[in-house]
């Protein structure tokens, strides 16, 4: 951790009492999705992280608390300091309060977020699908969504893979 | 199931103005199969006459689900898809996954294969922005420009060939170094294409650079500013355009960019005939890099000697039991990876690309996500064709050089 970045990550833990996390030279701060927007806002307008370049999500099913966790990373121009942020998201359907206000660029990562994992971002502008077809049913990369093969059903496990096996469009 | 039904005016009240709902403004569908939109790429217009009020990206028909696929596959076998998705840019995709996957396993690259890392590269970014440069101006009715950068580009997928034995989708840059070393006629067939290649850019400017018809089809049309570049993430040569001098081979250097002398060209406009300025400059400035890594290119061994992750070689596995293993083990179960996420990034011919890698330390990756310049390029198209003529989003798509299978991934 530089002394910018570090000066960035006590005040947003010291703000909101979030742990962080280092790694391979990355630091990453752990937020809830009340205090998400609020803390982005903070890193954005007092310590030059004007450029969100990920946001993503990952899927930890079987798992249910957190289930999902939301990736971001920021990168400060005038510093060359990128900076991680995570949200730890809980249950099968979450949610969280949309990016778009404070970074445009949020629109389209959370509309695929939404599309892939099924993320709901709360007040966001244009809550379309973005890659998928928008009739399409589920949301693809979380880890119980079948890959595409048909799975055997055999006598004993019939019923549980009926339950998630995808049925052709009537 | 919910019934099939089509997109109605309801959907896309949000996105057109109150004009569209009353029939005074048209609503025109271009492509998906549209010649000059580089693939597959949908735009929703709003036209008022001949003017573009409004513009709605719509992506996804080149979708091919290449990270869910990923989750399933050993790490060798996902790096296979990688050249799939900017398929103009392959060695760039495949740098990007080995340097996060290398991070991960904290694996040491032999210095002769970071320096070839840096000769493909930058051939294949000159190998992009020589497509880039070919179609972009056949959108504009320029046909012989095409003509001229694709005599050159033979050359470059001459070399890779060479190396690798696939003209495209090379798969030539491996986790901890590379498949194998570079043949004897490498080194002269770079050299050849180093010393003829500022000529022949040139002759690319000798057409374009004072032309009239190219100067009034891209002189001030698609602007955009560095303040908007930066909240929608565009990066690449857009932003450079626009006068922000930002690379990350510069900002953020990775493999051994750190050693080379370099320029990043910037210009001040940010619209099409800035873009493609900075372009050609920096055609100039990765022949000045491939010339100083040829000439600096030290022997040695092109793959790690960590035979838990690169497979033993070839000679080994006949006399050696410990080579002979390892091979079994790398190609029936493949190498774990320590638990742990990564986020490494690379300067493409495109701006910024970034892969987020997850491990949970199993063989087969949790998560590997790619954040790709095209995308973030078309949501910023917009901006760039918002009270421009019809005639020029054709040229804008095509500066903003995108690829589609970089977009839907």
């Amino acid at each position: 951790m530089n002394k910018h970045q570090s000066r960035a990550v006590e005040k947003i833990q010291k703000e909101f009492s979030s742990r962080v996390d280092e790694a391979h030279d990355e630091a990453t701060l752990f937020l809830t999705p009340e205090n998400f927007i609020p803390a982005i806002q903070l890193l954005r307008d007092n310590y030059g992280y004007d450029m969100l370049v990920l946001e993503t999500a990952v899927d930890y099913w079987p798992q249910l608390e957190p289930r999902f966790h939301l990736v971001c990373r920021l990168w400060s121009m005038v510093e060359n300091d990128m900076l991680g942020v995570r949200v730890p998201l809980n249950g099968n359907s979450p949610s969280l309060p949309t990016l778009t206000s404070v970074y445009p660029a949020a629109n389209w990562f959370e509309r695929e977020v939404w599309d892939m994992f099924g993320i709901k971002f709360e007040g966001h502008p244009d809550p379309r699908r973005l890659i998928m077809p928008y009739d399409w049913e589920g949301h693809p990369l979380r880890r119980d969504y079948p890959l595409g093969y048909e799975e055997p059903q055999f006598t004993f496990n019939f019923e549980k893979i009926a339950a998630h096996k995808p049925h052709p469009k009537e | 199931m919910p019934e099939f039904r089509d997109v109605t005016l309801d959907d896309l009240r949000n996105l057109v103005s109150d004009r569209a709902l009353s029939g005074e403004t048209v609503l025109l569908n271009m492509g998906p199969q549209h010649p000059s939109t580089h693939g597959v790429l949908r735009l929703l217009l709003e036209l008022d006459g001949e003017i573009v009020i409004n513009c709605i990206p719509d992506i996804g028909f080149l979708h091919t689900g290449v990270e869910k696929n990923m989750e399933s596959k050993i790490y060798q076998k996902a790096e296979v898809m990688t050249d799939r998705l900017d398929y103009t840019n392959t060695i760039g995709n495949n740098l990007v996954f080995c340097l996060a996957l290398e991070k991960l396993l904290d694996l040491e690259v032999p210095e002769r294969a970071e320096y070839v890392r840096v000769i493909l590269t930058e051939l294949s970014r000159i190998n992009s922005h020589l497509i880039w440069l070919g179609t972009s101006c056949l959108d504009l009715a320029a046909m012989s420009v095409f003509l001229y950068t694709f005599r050159e580009r033979e050359l470059i997928l001459d070399i890779f060939e060479m190396c690798s034995g696939q003209r495209m989708m090379t798969t030539y840059i491996r986790p901890g170094g590379l498949w194998r070393d570079v043949p004897a006629e490498f080194t002269p067939a770079v050299q050849n294409f180093v010393d003829i290649f500022p000529r022949r850019i040139e002759e690319y400017d000798g057409i374009l650079h004072k032309n009239r018809l190219f100067l009034e089809r891209t002189k001030g049309i698609g602007v955009i500013s560095a303040e908007e570049c930066i909240q929608y993430s565009v990066s690449g040569p857009i932003l450079r355009a626009c006068g922000t001098a930002f690379d990350f081979r510069r900002a953020r250097p990775y493999s051994v960019y750190d050693r080379f002398d370099f320029d990043i060209p910037t210009q001040q406009n940010g619209d099409i005939y800035d873009r493609y300025l900075v372009r050609m400059e920096e055609l100039r400035q990765s022949t000045r890099i491939i010339e100083q890594a040829l000439k600096n290119m030290p022997g040695g061994p092109t793959r790690s000697n960590n035979h838990k992750v690169v497979p033993p070689p070839r000679s080994e596995i006949g006399t050696s039991m410990e080579a002979l293993i390892h091979h079994f083990k790398l190609w029936t179960e493949g190498f774990s990876v320590p638990a742990g996420n990564t986020y490494q990034t690379i300067e493409t011919p495109r701006g910024m690309l970034g892969v987020y890698m997850e491990s949970d330390g199993s063989p087969k990756p949790l998560r590997v996500h790619y954040h790709t310049p095209s995308r973030t390029g078309l949501q910023a198209m917009p901006i760039m064709t918002r009270n421009r003529f019809l005639a020029d989003v054709v040229g804008i798509i095509g500066s903003v050089d995108i690829v589609l299978g970089d977009a839907d991934r």
